[in-house]
């Protein structure tokens, strides 16, 4: 009991002060799990747009894979970049592996399938309240999708958001291919791994702090998003 | 009828509408047309002319093919037999007509940029269009809307918006299916008004109604559908003053149930 206090006040401590080792690895998380929504983003919204648009042979079959993809566990996603990346593997030579690149790589392939297959889901309801609208208006297919992204942002952004809670929360993926090194791929979730190992309870807390109100934070936006897509339909 | 001197379409619309003209994608005609849907034949086959000026009603009882038949004119229900002939190239035609569904199909943006899609998709600047947009709302009583989000209207201002977003891009045809379904009589006389004017100024409209007021009001022409067929195509002083010919229609008009 009296370590949970103890620990709880040093880690407000922490936080209060800005410690240094706290900061770095709050903005090299940020900057890592961001930069992957981003990447994921570009690649997941119009893959999940084009999906909901086009009729082609294996569509269904696609749309399958995604969603399969979606519950890939995320070990297995380290594993396999770690594979790709290691000094053997077919992209070895470009020494990525235990740099946050590596790291941005794997959430990459974590959240992807996520952002496209929400961002199809919702873009599909769409074409189908605007189809006969756009047909007659005799938009062009690139005309088409960009209405439909445009139109359904607050879903899609609710989809990035929703990849970004994901990422930032994951730490099988991001231990094995960043290796948890300090001061060079420590972030909040493999620093709270190694320093409950360790026995530092408080500095383990603060991240844990952080990161819970980061979660929060998303979730409350997710859910802000949401209720304003539904009172006021637009 | 005196709404109708109250609205005034924007200047350039009819002008829009009348240099159009010069080399106009009318006459329509159907020859044979017939549509089908998963192996079931909806309508057909039509042989149907749609002339350069005027404007038809299409009736019918529920289920006779009146949207089917509008639809396939437009070229939104594929033509599985047949014909449908415009007079230009079929990579004109699309362009120049307008279609206003039974269910209006509000985008999730203002009223403004509802109104103006059309012309932003044509490649004309946000600026223009949205000046031309917030014109032809204005005239069409959504002034006080323009920065509403589209999907908060009401049912009339919906199909308002919708017939807004129809007249911006000065079609030559026009088709409206339904139009006035679940609208008040006043909604529906501030409607009416806006086509006749728009007819007026060389729009060529077709459209269907179950409204039997409304189609002696409006029309000029009567298609009259049942089972799938045009069992008479007729000028409207002809359809309703003297009997019509056949006994289907006879019973619609008078409002019996046609079996
Ligand atoms: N995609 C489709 N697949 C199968 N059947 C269809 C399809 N579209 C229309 N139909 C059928 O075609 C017939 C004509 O339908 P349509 O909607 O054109 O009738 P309508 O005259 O507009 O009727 P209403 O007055 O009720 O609007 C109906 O029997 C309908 O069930
Ligand atoms: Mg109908």
């Amino acid at each position: 009991m009296d370590e949970i206090l103890h620990g709880t006040y040093e880690a407000a401590r922490l936080i209060v002060t800005l410690d240094r080792d706290l900061l770095e690895i709050i903005v090299l998380s940020l900057k890592v799990t961001l930069t992957a929504v981003a990447i994921a983003s570009l690649i997941g919204l119009p893959i999940g747009a084009w999906l909901a648009v086009n009729r082609f042979r294996f569509r269904r079959i696609v749309i399958a894979v995604l969603n399969a993809l979606m519950g890939l566990p995320p070990v297995v996603v380290g594993l396999f970049v770690y594979m790709m990346l290691s000094r053997s593997g077919p992209f070895g030579a470009m020494g990525l592996l235990f740099t946050p690149s590596a790291m941005i790589i794997a959430q990459v392939l974590i959240i992807t399938p996520l952002i496209a297959s929400i961002s199809h889901q919702t873009i599909r309801d769409l074409w189908a309240q605007y189809h006969d609208l756009l047909i007659s208006l005799n938009a062009t297919r690139g005309q088409r999708i960009i209405s439909l992204l445009w139109d359904g942002r607050r879903a899609l952004l609710t989809a990035m958001l929703a990849g970004f809670g994901r990422a930032v929360g994951e730490v099988g993926a991001i231990m094995i291919v960043g290796g948890n090194i300090e001061h060079a791929t420590r972030v909040l979730t493999t620093a709270i791994a190694l320093e409950t190992g360790r026995g530092d309870f408080a500095f383990a807390m603060g991240l844990g702090m952080v990161l819970i109100a980061i979660a929060v934070l998303v979730n409350l936006a997710i859910h802000g998003l949401g209720r304003t897509e539904r009172s006021s339909v637009w | 009828m005196p709404i109708s001197q109250g609205i005034s379409l924007p200047a350039g619309l009819a002008e829009r509408a009348e240099s159009g003209r010069a080399a106009s994608i009318l006459p329509l005609r159907l020859r044979g047309a017939v549509a089908r849907a998963r192996g079931k034949q909806l309508i057909g086959p039509i042989d149907l002319d749609i002339t350069r000026r005027g404007l038809t009603i299409v009736m019918g009882p529920n289920g006779a093919g009146k949207t089917t038949l509008l639809r396939l004119m437009h070229g939104l229900q594929r033509l599985s037999a047949g014909e449908i002939i415009w007079n230009a190239p079929q990579s004109q035609v699309r362009d120049r007509q307008a279609f206003v569904f039974q269910s209006p199909v509000m985008m999730r943006r203002s009223v403004l940029d509802n109104v103006a899609y059309p012309l932003v998709l044509r490649g004309i600047n946000q600026a223009d269009a949205r000046a031309q947009a917030a014109e032809i709302a204005t005239e069409m009583g959504l002034g006080g809307l323009l920065d509403q989000p589209a999907p908060v209207l009401s049912g009339g201002e919906q199909q308002k918006l919708s017939l807004a977003r129809a007249l911006i891009s000065a079609p030559e045809i026009l088709f409206l299916d339904e139009p006035c379904a679940n609208l008040d009589g006043r909604a529906t006389r501030e409607i009416e008004a806006i086509l006749q004017k728009a007819q007026g100024d060389g729009t060529r409209i077709v459209m269907s109604t179950h409204n039997m007021g409304q189609a002696r009001r409006l029309a000029q022409d009567v298609v009259f559908m049942y089972d799938g067929k045009v069992h008479e195509c007729a000028e409207a002083t002809g359809f309703f003053e003297d009997t019509p010919k056949t006994p289907e229609a006879t019973g619609f008009i008078n409002g019996d149930i046609v079996e």
